[in-house]
């Protein structure tokens, strides 16, 4: 472990931080112009979201004068979190010194410290919008986390870890096996990874509608870099979901040990599985109708026991006796 | 290194399989509508038979591949259309039924996997297949089973709930002991198949007798307060 001090590993690591970040747009861009083909619609340009971003970031930041010191220091802190939660999962180098210091547990806490802020943002500036998406915000997570944790306790039962790079190590050194309880905890990472970024059926990115929006609704009274930032983290969010199931259940092609030639496989190998990835997101998102804010529950309580019965099958089936 | 991943993949095949039959009861619960309940019933009677089909072909007994067709052909295919039929006939097929909350249910179900769990560690030392593991599983889609005959109300989603429930003792001759003798076997199918039609029956008498299939209305005696 002596190499995760050296400058270059630190080197590559935030390289591939600032990789995490930059392509997020690119991403969340991709899955919208699959659903538009899907839909029948003409696409916006794959590079519309950097646009906006440097639209945004242009901008001058109007303030709503009962907003107080919490609202201007949300869209760091949420961004900020996003971004750090981006660091800590190896994207195309398994072993990067961050993820010796931030385990699996750690993501699910920087996840909820974001979220936290972002509902406190919303509250602080007293419109009924913002209270309503906090609110609805809030029960979505409080159901999503234990789902989330009991998804990370299975992974961390099969590798006997909760480092993520020990974990994606741990399942590119086995021989290719059936397990029962990854099956299941990828099922259950799916529901939850669109409860947590909004997508259909739990919300819909694309809609301002007063009664179903819950993302949207979070960040209607932002405005310049402020929102900029919001919409940053969002996709980044957006990404890191998708980046957690290629490459924790299918990290065929990631780099092991750092190298010119591993590290361009590895990025290719990558960028087919996002594409591959975002186009079944919005294959789904297309084929399926939004659900009520009341069905949501029951919608994560599946989440949940499907974490769940993962949990318990690798107990009856796959542990050693 | 745990001695999951020294299984040929046929074994690990069938031990995900069986791992899906649990989750297929969990997905029976959680159904409020009684056509989806139905439905639902017919992919677990699928699974078991594929489940089947490869424990047959990995220990080589030929009886057991019978076992499989008769499992597809009568709880995938003739109890679900029979069931749907007379849903149809009655006009509840798309009728809700759950007594409880999907989501309080289905926590009460992890529990009771647990409980099996415990349960099936001694019977599971004692049993030489290589689906010993599976035992606890069966046992809790039995308990599974029973949980959905008590937590319905209609008395269509009740008799699934008890199709379910001898699914999984199924199961769990299949995991336990490669299967019961043929004689049984071609017995219990029977019975169950008897018991479909006869339960056909009394949801028409059910009906017409009380107006409804929510058996609840049948706790009471008096007819003077109806």
């Amino acid at each position: 472990m002596a190499d995760h001090l050296s400058p270059l590993a630190w080197l590559l690591a935030l390289a591939q931080t600032a990789l995490f970040v930059a392509i997020a747009p690119l991403f969340a861009s991709w899955v919208k112009r699959v659903k538009s083909r899907l839909q029948n619609r003409c696409p916006p340009p794959l590079l519309q979201p950097y646009r906006d971003l440097r639209r945004l970031f242009a901008k001058e930041v109007l303030l709503a004068e009962t907003a107080s010191p919490v609202f201007r220091v949300a869209p760091y802190v949420v961004c900020g979190t996003a971004v750090l939660a981006a660091s800590v999962i190896p994207l195309v180098l398994v072993a990067i010194p961050m993820a010796a210091m931030a385990d699996v547990i750690v993501l699910v806490g920087l996840f909820a410290l974001g979220r936290f802020f972002l509902a406190l943002a919303a509250l602080d500036v007293g419109t009924p919008f913002g209270g309503m998406g906090a609110s609805r915000e809030m029960t979505v997570a409080a159901l999503a986390e234990p789902a989330m944790l009991m998804v990370v306790f299975t992974l961390a039962m099969v590798a006997s870890s909760t480092n993520l790079s020990t974990i994606i190590l741990h399942t590119l050194q086995q021989p290719l096996a059936l397990r029962p309880s990854l099956l299941l905890a990828l099922l259950a990472l799916l529901l939850i990874g669109i409860a947590e970024t909004g997508r259909i059926p739990v919300d819909n990115p694309a809609t301002h509608l007063e009664l179903t929006m819950i993302h949207e609704a979070l960040i209607l009274e932002f405005s310049g870099r402020h929102l900029a930032l919001m919409e940053l983290a969002a996709q980044v969010k957006l990404t890191i979901y998708a980046v957690l199931v290629a490459n924790l259940f299918a990290p065929w092609g990631i780099a092991a040990q750092p190298g010119a030639g591993a590290l361009l496989f590895a990025a290719a190998a990558l960028a087919a599985k996002l594409a591959l990835f975002g186009a079944l997101l919005a294959g789904a998102e297309t084929a399926v109708a939004k659900m009520r804010l009341f069905r949501v529950a029951t919608f994560l309580a599946v989440a949940f026991t499907l974490a769940l019965i993962g949990m318990l099958s690798f107990v009856i089936l796959e542990a050693p006796a | 290194m745990s001695g999951y991943l020294q299984l040929p993949l046929l074994e690990q095949a069938i031990l995900t399989l069986a791992a899906l039959v649990l989750v297929s009861s969990f997905a029976l619960l959680a159904q409020s509508r009684v056509v989806a309940t139905i439905h639902v019933f017919a992919w677990q009677g699928v699974l078991l038979a594929l489940t089947t089909a490869l424990v047959a072909s990995d220990s080589g007994l030929y009886h057991l591949y019978l076992s499989a067709a008769l499992t597809l052909v009568l709880k995938a295919l003739f109890i679900p259309w029979l069931l749907v039929r007379q849903a149809r006939r009655l006009g509840i097929l798309r009728d809700f039924d759950a007594v409880l909350r999907p989501g309080v249910t289905l926590l009460a179900a992890g529990a009771v996997v647990i409980f099996c769990y415990a349960v099936a560690q001694p019977v599971e030392r004692f049993s030489r297949t290589l689906t010993h593991d599976a035992i606890a599983l069966s046992l809790a889609v039995v308990m599974l089973g029973m949980l959905m005959l008590v937590t319905r109300r209609k008395a269509i989603t009740q008799v699934v709930g008890f199709m379910a429930l001898e699914n999984g003792l199924f199961f769990a001759a299949v995991t336990a002991t490669h299967g019961m003798p043929m004689v049984v076997e071609l017995g219990i199918a029977f019975d169950v198949l008897v018991a479909a039609i006869i339960f056909g029956i009394f949801f028409f008498h059910i009906r017409d007798s009380i107006d409804t299939l929510d058996v609840d209305q049948l706790n009471r005696l008096s007819e003077s307060d109806r």
